[in-house]
């Protein structure tokens, strides 16, 4: 469908964009890439009455790595990072999954920013925000603050960003040596959200695992942590029986949603199998890092 | 909104309503009516087109936000009434059926052949994922997309 009537604003700078958003407030949308913004304005499913397109604000886009951490402005493109040595060295989890979004054409226009502004829990970004810890700088009338990512994603398509404020980066930590990754999914069909996706990132030392990471996407309205799994799998040398019991605690007490694409069991059975997979490639990965 | 932009090569000017598509503006508005819209929300590909040496999906684009940026479209692919490589070699493996995907096809695999010349069928099958054929005539596609690749490695 043709998208509705709607105002239009460009501002050129960050300012500029909040100043607009706390004159508009809930009745603005935020167009960055426009890939998941612009499908549910033509499905009506959104209707705001302005749109504030921050694609022209320059200091927005680039990566840059300082302090163990890799800042990402939050226009970014996809396919720009899919691109960047510098996010393919620091921050492999996040490198996994980049290709794994949407098609060729969608990631020539989808953000970084915009894919997590937007939150769909069965997106890949978000699961890997969450495994991360990723901090997320937002810029509001009264200047910047950083949001964990525990406390960034408040459920489906909401975060804890206010009508005012802006996102304009998001940190990822630098991946030490020794640690592993995996991004693992189940679609549909290529290209599709997952029915159940899984980021892993696994820490060895000395043969030992020092620090592990399980964020689900597509099992609940936000990405979520395999806490008691991970607990579980830290100070353990790694081996297949370990991992089916850390697949156990992960898929134990979830709730998964059934739908069209697959019942709750489904998932459950899923997941776990998920988890199997990517705790396994994790930890080759990890050797590979040493 | 005024907007300048090219399109195929040459300058073009435009006062589109914000809310109009870049697919819109280049079919209703400078009559490129190559370029087809089936879904209209990012899910087919048909509407795909090249911005700025980048294939996107003009219908998930404002033509606002294509001012300053160069446009391909299926038409600016060739001489007036000629083929380019691609087009050619499609036709030669009988690559189109009812044709209407075919405009998405073509420009996603001439911006993903232009920076892969050597891709191989998986990649190729890859590139090509997000563009849907209802006809479902994919081998035919994909064999015109390598021979294409091949022919372009010879000159």
């Amino acid at each position: 469908m043709k998208l509705p009537l709607v105002e239009y604003e460009a501002p050129k700078t960050v300012p500029e964009a909040v100043e607009l958003l706390a004159e508009y407030q809930d009745e603005a949308s935020v167009l960055a890439g426009g890939q998941s913004l612009i499908p549910l304005l033509a499905l009506r499913l959104a209707h705001p009455a302005v749109l504030i397109d921050i694609n022209g604000i320059a200091e927005l886009s680039g990566v840059s790595a300082a302090d163990g951490w890799v800042a990402i402005g939050a226009m970014t493109r996809e396919y720009v990072a899919e691109e960047s040595e510098t996010i393919a060295d620091a921050v492999p989890l996040l490198a996994a999954a980049l290709p794994l979004i949407g098609h060729e054409a969608i990631r020539s226009r989808g953000t970084i920013g915009g894919s997590l502004a937007h939150a769909d829990p069965a997106a890949e970004l978000p699961a890997v925000a969450r495994a991360l810890d990723a901090e997320f700088v937002v810029c509001g009338p009264s200047g910047a603050r950083v949001v964990p990512a525990a406390e960034w994603f408040e459920g489906y398509l909401t975060t804890s960003r206010r009508p005012d404020e802006l996102l304009t980066e998001v940190r990822f930590p630098a991946a030490g040596r020794g640690t592993g990754i995996s991004f693992q999914e189940v679609t549909r069909r290529h290209g599709d959200f997952a029915i159940v996706g899984l980021a892993a990132s696994l820490t060895l030392s000395a043969g030992a695992i020092s620090d592990a990471r399980l964020a689900f996407a597509g099992l609940s309205d936000v990405p979520v942590r395999a806490g008691d799994a991970e607990d579980l799998l830290v100070g353990e040398r790694p081996s297949a029986e370990l991992f089916d019991e850390a697949a156990r605690r992960a898929t134990d007490d979830i709730d998964p949603p059934a739908d069209l694409h697959g019942s709750a069991e489904y998932r459950r059975k899923v997941a776990a199998a998920l988890v199997r997979r990517g705790l396994r490639a994790a930890a080759d990965n990890a050797g590979e890092r040493q | 909104m005024d907007i300048t932009l090219r399109v195929n090569g040459a300058a073009c000017t435009g006062s589109p309503e914000a809310r109009k598509t870049l697919a819109d503006f280049l079919r209703d508005d400078l009559n490129l009516t190559g370029t087809h819209l089936g879904c209209e929300h990012g899910v087919c590909g048909a509407c795909t087109v090249i911005v700025d040496g980048r294939a996107v999906r003009s219908c998930l684009m404002l033509a606002v936000q294509a001012a300053g940026s160069e446009v391909t479209t299926v038409e600016g692919l060739a001489p007036d009434g000629g083929l380019g490589t691609l087009q050619q070699a499609m036709w030669d493996s009988h690559s189109f059926q009812c044709g209407f995907c075919t405009p998405g096809f073509v420009m996603q695999a001439v911006a993903f052949l232009g920076d892969h010349p050597d891709a191989d069928e998986q990649q190729i099958r890859e590139a090509l994922s997000g563009n849907i054929c209802r006809c479902t005539g994919y081998q035919s596609i994909i064999d015109g997309v390598l021979l294409a690749a091949e022919r372009n490695r010879e000159h």
